[in-house]
């Protein structure tokens, strides 16, 4: 099922909706969301906590299924998709930071970007995306020798390696302190700018929405206003 | 109301754990089954033993003499004797209807219409023959149950050369055959041999005993030295053609019971100690690794306020419930496979009835060592975890060491970083990988030492009747034979060759050591007995000396070259020193060898032969077997083919099933040891495999690391599994060396290859379970929160 909307969107979203069964307690995270998202496009996701960004993002990313409505990525309906396409999709396209980085603790910084490049077809040199997030010197530290922003640097470095056409954030500052953050999300934006990869990512923090081409709030597991933003700010700009 | 939550919890943690909680209580289970199996049956054996005797009233002291008349009076006066009574007990020979085997039989005397005051019989049918009645007889239960007789079957026995028809009135059982064996036989026999109960009127008559007997029993009082009342026996004795009295220790039953239980203790030792072991070992490691993996949990319940005795009671009661329940069902299955096991050994120790139970100081130490193990190990682990400061506990556990592995150094750098992921992790936390490793190992070793008995008895009989005795039949004559005899035989048809046997019972002594025993004399380079050195090379038979079982010269402290004192108890009783020639290796028996010229040399006074061994051309054995029937000299022969029989029957039933039990048993926790260390491997990286999931990894690409470390650690655990088997097999061995088998250290390559597979299998049972948990894997989860 293709449209000409559809192909241009990296992502289309509709009525998307996501129920989470407790016993006999039915938690509706999702409410029916509706959302395009462009090429290119750098997004911050807005909400107070437990208003479903995590939902929807993992949704977006693949690792989590709507309960209604219908995703597209690319044109391809992800709604239909099995976990194998999932998969492929995942190693594809998308690249996650998490809140918590979730690096592999047993391999160097350097080893968990190639973990990733050595399963996508074109990938960017590992040390290539390491120099992206300046560490390159820390190439052969293991994740406990690395400072939090370190590691999360490392995470976004491993995120990028495998050129994906969209970068899915979840919090990549909620553990850092604004020094640090700000360094990060400086990496986010040059990624965005220089790669053209389309980046979305989650914050509890206003500020952080200044440098975003568009603002998403999400309140109640439904989208409650879209902000296009006409000044860009820089990373280097903000400060909280 | 604290207290409660953590009791919520405990049942949670219980139920979350139920797959490895099974395991270890598997574990458990096994080493007590096998506890309080080997030493129920063992319990059970000599507590029988020892009731039968005392009710039944079983000799203390045992006297064969040639004739002696009835009048003991003078024998009941010695200080110390209780009771005595003489019988008379002799060879014959028996035939039954449509079994046309030699049958050998001994005939003892019962008191006509009585059952005497020692050595009593215990009737478990039929009645005993009536007073001075000639044809009536009782017979043991063991030989009617192998040809089915019942009380009203006729059999026949040839008494002296006359054939007598007998009906029998009885089956009994008597303390003095618990352990029926012919002699010359290893194993009993019990469709070809039988034990024969008639009037002492019948016996007298027949073997030409007015007024006498030939074998005396005596009942001695507690108190008293039993060697001195052999030796005013044998004085008394002396001239009735004594061969000696001896005690207990010498009466074939008791021997063969008292060296089979012997070694059963060893089994019921050793091998329970082994499984109990090893058990407690990965309980321990086990309970440990639990606690580690609850480490976070830990931290915040001390952040919370809890206390480290509160969290340490928590702990110490899951772990024990665990056990607990281990225990409870190893009891129960330990019972179940000791009134199996009990059951069987009745078959082959003929007791009346078997005092079986459950003790209360078995379970009682089986439910000891558990809970300690139990106790000690999480104790250990809960200390660790509540003396780090919660904040520290709260992050993942640091890599021990950092850097390039081994392997990596090695030049397996071009590696891919799964592959790496599983060397490091392996190789980062060395304790935790080598007690991994450790108990998959031990699970190995004890696989290897339940399959050690079998191949040491394989072993035996390769070397005993493929090497060691190349005859077909040996034939024992009711009198000693003149030579003329050995040509007899030679010129039955089908009988290919004939040596003649010799057999002189003899007391060898050096010093305070001593061993009765009778010396076999044969020709000299006897090519059909042939004795053996420790390579299993010919030892050519000759003149001059003494050839020993390696380990009676080692019972006598005698080496070759030293002189031994023979002291014969036959003939002249002449008693002279002779050099030991050599020292033999031999599984069965403490043997002594000399030639047939020497023999005649130092006991001149007796020249003939008592038996003869002969090898029969091929097919011919039933021929043979009959032209034997029909010679009345003849009190016995042992065909090789049926001793062989008989022997790997009755190991294949009595110790083949303990070795079953005990590999279904070592089977279960090598299952539980490989099934839990998979489930263990999975909970410690399921965060890292979530993660990899979110990278784009396929399910696929997830399991293979996965499988990889849990393969790894199987194949490394093996080789040194197999050092372990061995060393706990050389621990036995060493345990089993008795008079009567002294059992080699012989593994055959396939009890190491079914030991292996048995892991393997586990191994991958194990890892179709853990990547079936996989497919359950929630990515989300794993990503929540940190570690
Ligand atoms: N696995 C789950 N099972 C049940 N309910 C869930 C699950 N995951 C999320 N929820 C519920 O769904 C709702 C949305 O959760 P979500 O994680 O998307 O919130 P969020 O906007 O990311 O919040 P935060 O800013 O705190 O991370 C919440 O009410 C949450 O409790
Ligand atoms: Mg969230």
């Amino acid at each position: 099922m293709t449209d000409y909307a559809a192909e241009k969107a990296v992502f289309r979203a509709r009525g998307i909706e996501r129920v989470y069964h407790m016993g006999d307690a039915e938690i509706r995270a999702l409410r029916g969301v509706d959302l395009d998202l462009w090429a290119g496009e750098f997004v911050v996701l807005l909400g107070a906590s437990g208003s479903g960004k995590s939902t929807l993002l993992n949704i977006l990313g693949g690792l989590d299924k709507a309960t209604a409505g219908e995703l597209w990525y690319r044109g391809q309906n992800l709604t239909l998709a099995d976990d194998a396409q999932l998969t492929l999709f995942r190693r594809r396209s998308v690249g996650f930071v998490f809140q918590f980085y979730n690096l592999i603790p047993s391999l160097t910084a350097l080893e968990n970007v190639q973990i990733v490049t050595e399963i996508v077809d074109q990938p960017m040199a590992p040390l290539e995306a390491l120099r992206l997030v300046n560490l390159y010197e820390r190439r052969d530290h293991f994740p406990a020798q690395l400072s939090g922003g370190e590691q999360q640097r490392v995470a976004i470095a491993r995120a990028i390696a495998k050129n994906p056409a969209v970068l899915l954030c979840d919090e990549p500052t909620g553990a850092l302190d604004s020094k640090t953050g700000i360094l990060v999300l400086d990496v986010l934006e040059k990624i965005n700018r220089e790669l053209g990869t389309t980046t979305i990512v989650i914050t509890h923090n206003a500020t952080i929405a200044n440098m975003a081409d568009r603002v998403v709030r999400i309140g109640d597991g439904r989208i409650q206003d879209i902000q296009r933003n006409s000044h860009k700010q820089a990373p280097r700009e903000l400060s909280w | 109301m604290a207290m409660r939550m953590l009791q919520v919890k405990l049942l949670r943690n219980l139920w979350q754990l139920k797959g490895q909680a099974a395991a270890i209580a598997t574990v458990v289970a096994g080493g007590v089954a096998m506890f309080i199996m080997s030493f129920t049956v063992l319990q059970a054996l000599r507590a029988t033993q020892e009731a039968f005797y005392a009710q039944y009233h079983f000799a203390d002291v045992f006297a064969d003499v040639r004739r002696a008349p009835v009048s003991l009076e003078r024998i009941a006066d010695i200080p110390g004797i209780q009771q005595v009574e003489g019988r008379i007990v002799a060879p014959v020979n028996v035939r039954l209807e449509g079994f046309n085997e030699p049958i050998t039989g001994r005939a003892v005397s019962l008191p006509d219409g009585g059952t005497g005051e020692l050595n009593q019989i215990y009737l478990s049918a039929g009645q005993l023959p009536q007073a001075f009645s000639s044809d009536q007889v009782v017979i043991s239960e063991a030989f009617a149950e192998a040809h089915k007789l019942r009380p009203g079957d006729k059999i026949s026995a040839v008494i002296r050369g006359r054939m007598q028809a007998l009906t029998i009135v009885g089956l009994a059982l008597s303390p003095e055959y618990i352990y029926q064996i012919q002699p010359g036989a290893m194993v009993p026999d019990y469709q070809r041999y039988c034990i024969l109960w008639l009037n002492h009127s019948a016996l007298e008559a027949a073997f030409d005993m007015e007024g006498a007997f030939n074998t005396l029993s005596a009942q001695v009082a507690a108190d008293t030295q039993v060697a001195d009342i052999i030796e005013r026996l044998d004085l008394q004795l002396k001239n009735w053609g004594a061969l000696g009295a001896y005690d207990r220790s010498q009466q074939t039953s008791h021997m063969f019971l008292k060296q089979e239980l012997d070694q059963l203790q060893v089994m019921a030792t050793v091998m329970p100690a082994i499984f109990l072991g090893v058990a407690a070992f990965l309980l321990n490691v086990v309970a440990a690794r639990l606690i580690r993996t609850q480490r976070d949990q830990i931290a915040i319940l001390k952040a919370f306020g809890y206390s480290n005795i509160a969290i340490g009671r928590h702990y110490l009661t899951l772990v024990l419930l665990i056990a607990l329940i281990g225990v409870v069902l190893g009891v129960a299955a330990g019972r179940e496979l000791a009134v199996g096991l009990g059951g069987l050994y009745q078959e082959y120790y003929r007791f009346p009835w078997l005092l079986l139970e459950l003790r209360l100081p078995t379970v009682a130490s089986a439910t000891a060592v558990t809970l300690a193990a139990a106790l000690l190990g999480t104790l250990k682990a809960v200390y660790s975890a509540v003396s780090i400061a919660p904040a520290e506990a709260m992050r993942p556990e640091p890599p021990a060491i950092f850097g390039r592995t081994l392997l990596e150094r090695a030049g397996f750098h071009k590696m891919h970083a799964p592959a790496r992921m599983v060397l490091r992790n392996l190789e980062r936390q060395p304790a935790k990988t080598l007690l991994s490793i450790t108990g998959i190992a031990m699970s190995v070793a004890i696989l290897i030492v339940s399959g050690f008995q079998k191949d040491a008895i394989n072993y035996m009989i390769r070397v005993q009747f493929s090497l060691a005795e190349k005859q077909s039949a040996t034939v024992q004559f009711f009198e000693t034979e003149s030579a003329r005899a050995q040509f007899e035989l030679a010129s039955l048809p089908g009988v290919d060759y004939v040596e003649p046997l010799r057999n002189a019972p003899v007391v060898l002594r050096n010093g305070q050591w001593e061993y009765r025993t009778a010396i076999r004399a044969l020709p000299e380079n006897s090519q059909l007995n042939r004795i053996l050195d420790k390579k299993l090379r010919q030892i050519p038979l000759r003149d001059g000396g003494l050839f020993l079982s390696d380990y009676l010269a080692k019972h006598l402290r005698l080496q070759v070259g030293d002189k031994v004192r023979v002291e014969f108890l036959d003939g002249a009783r002449r008693q002279l020193d002779l050099p030991i020639a050599a020292t033999i290796e031999d599984y069965v028996g403490l043997n002594a060898y000399m030639t047939i010229d020497s023999l005649s040399l130092y006991r001149p006074e007796k020249q003939a032969m008592e038996g003869a061994l002969l090898t029969i051309v091929a097919d011919q054995e039933k021929q043979v077997k009959d032209a034997l029937l029909k010679i009345p000299q003849i009190a016995g022969v042992n065909f090789r083919s049926d001793i062989m029989e008989s022997f790997r029957r009755t190991m294949d039933e009595t110790l083949l099933t303990f070795t079953f039990f005990s590999v279904l048993l070592a089977g279960s926790i090598a299952f539980a040891v490989v099934y839990n260390n998979a489930r263990i491997a999975f909970a410690e990286r399921a965060r890292e495999l979530a993660s990899l999931r979110v990278l784009g990894f396929s399910q696929a690409e997830v399991a293979r690391i996965l499988i990889g470390e849990i393969l790894m650690l199987t194949l490394a655990a093996i080789p040194f599994g197999f050092i372990l088997g061995y060393g706990f097999a050389a621990m036995i061995a060493l345990g089993l060396q008795t008079e009567i088998y002294r059992v080699p250290l012989i593994l055959s390559p396939s009890t190491f290859a079914t030991a292996a597979l048995v892991v393997v299998v586990a191994t991958v049972l194990s890892t179709f379970i853990v990547i079936k948990k996989l497919r359950g894997l929630d990515m989300l989860r794993a990503l929540k929160s940190a570690e």
